[in-house]
């Protein structure tokens, strides 16, 4: 016998691993990022005074993919960022399926309202 | 200033601000704003797109951390996010269309407000209100470990609570920070939801809040690498750091002295906005 506490519970461990493994993934990648990018570029001057806007290459997902494929710093660290805002989004994706499992089909429609608002945020916000 | 000196000294800056953060509890996010804003000259919308990430990367690190104990209710964590997810769209949009000067005095009040509620004491209300007939059909009722066993809560004030997160996501948009204290407004006052509950849960949303307006952020081209890898990187460190010796200090003081500088960083902020000078 399960009680609905218990799964509950084995969710939430699930949860947290995700989420470990996540910020930690992000933070290896970042700061391979930061090494490639300061070994390039560390003695140039910088001002972020003034808004520039960042080139197409670090703002879309596609982008990002493709510019930390060619081994680019600051796009290195723009993929490790991708992966950090992703944890959060990949947390509720995963609650949406477990949800499912429990057959609380309510929260199934909850959590994917939640994931759609994210989705848009990430990639159909352009 | 070269990339170097200001990667190395907006590093060890963040590294503080997420130190204090998480011994006092108050979240390193609205430090570091202000931190780049006025000592560094970064551009307030920058400086918001970096504090986003580093709230993210805290917020899921605690999360990974609190889960186990069992106190966060993910029912209720999933339900109101439907409220502070679209806010925090909301607050980004509103964040991408005024002047820096506007959202710089909203931040110091901000602060302020912060300040105050973080010296006030809590009181812990009573267990075994009666169950609320929105609160019940949408299973927001649960149960928590105490001293004394398992203690079960049934949650009231379900409208007002969802109307107060869809304010914390418009504020943590707008200005990237966590605003974890007006979470735990809406949980613990509001709601009455119990304290402890209240707080893990709040921890478990503000990432996914800070999510949905960092896509934004980052597609409209105000996530600017050399600013976030040295912001991200100092604050989950401080954090990790903070949350080892959190046991041994005494939070007490440290809460005053952080409180202080918060009410310093909130006048700083007014004042800025006010002349115009961000």
């Amino acid at each position: 016998m399960t009680t609905p506490r218990w799964n509950d519970l084995r969710i939430e461990i699930i949860i947290g691993a995700l989420l470990r493994t996540g910020v930690t993934l992000a933070a290896v990648v970042v700061l391979l990022g930061a090494v490639v990018y300061l070994a390039h570029h560390g003695r140039e001057v910088v001002d972020y005074s003034a808004f520039h806007g960042e080139p197409g290459t670090l703002t879309s997902v596609t982008g990002i993919i493709q510019g930390a494929l060619h081994l680019g710093g600051r796009a290195i660290i723009q993929f490790g960022l991708l992966i950090l805002i992703a944890t959060p989004v990949a947390r509720v994706a995963f609650s949406a399926v477990a949800f499912a499992i429990e057959h609380d089909y309510l929260y199934v429609w909850i959590t994917l309202l939640v994931l759609a608002v994210l989705l848009y945020s990430l990639i159909g916000s352009h | 200033m070269n990339i170097l000196e200001f990667s190395a000294l907006v590093g060890l800056g963040s590294m503080l601000a997420g130190f204090l953060g998480a011994l006092t509890g108050l979240g390193g996010g609205v430090v570091v704003v202000p931190m780049l804003a006025l000592l560094f000259h970064v551009e307030l919308r920058y400086a918001i797109g970096a504090s986003l990430v580093s709230v993210i990367a805290t917020s899921s690190g605690a999360a990974a951390a609190y889960v186990r104990e069992g106190y966060s209710n993910i029912r209720i964590g999933m339900f109101l996010e439907t409220a502070t997810t679209v806010g925090a769209i909301a607050g980004a949009a509103i964040a991408l269309r005024v002047s820096g000067n506007a959202i710089a005095i909203v931040f110091g009040l901000v602060l302020l407000y912060s300040a105050y509620l973080s010296s006030r004491n809590r009181v812990e209300h009573g267990a075994n209100l009666t169950p609320d007939k929105l609160a019940t059909k949408l299973r927001l009722n649960g149960s928590y470990p105490t001293a004394e066993g398992v203690q079960s809560y049934n949650v009231r004030g379900v409208p007002g609570g969802y109307g107060l997160m869809f304010g914390a996501g418009v504020l943590s948009g707008l200005l990237g920070i966590g605003s974890g204290a007006v979470k735990v407004l809406a949980m613990d006052q509001a709601m009455k939801i119990p304290f402890k509950v209240s707080t893990t849960t709040s921890n478990f949303m503000i990432g996914v809040t800070a999510a949905a307006s960092a896509g934004l952020y980052l597609n409209r081209g105000y996530i600017a690498p050399g600013v976030a890898m040295p912001v991200m990187l100092g604050v989950l460190m401080g954090s990790l750091i903070g949350a080892r010796v959190l046991v041994k200090a005494k939070v007490k003081v440290l809460r005053y002295v952080f409180a202080a500088v918060i009410v310093v960083l909130g006048f700083e902020m007014i004042f800025s906005g006010a002349t115009g000078r961000l």
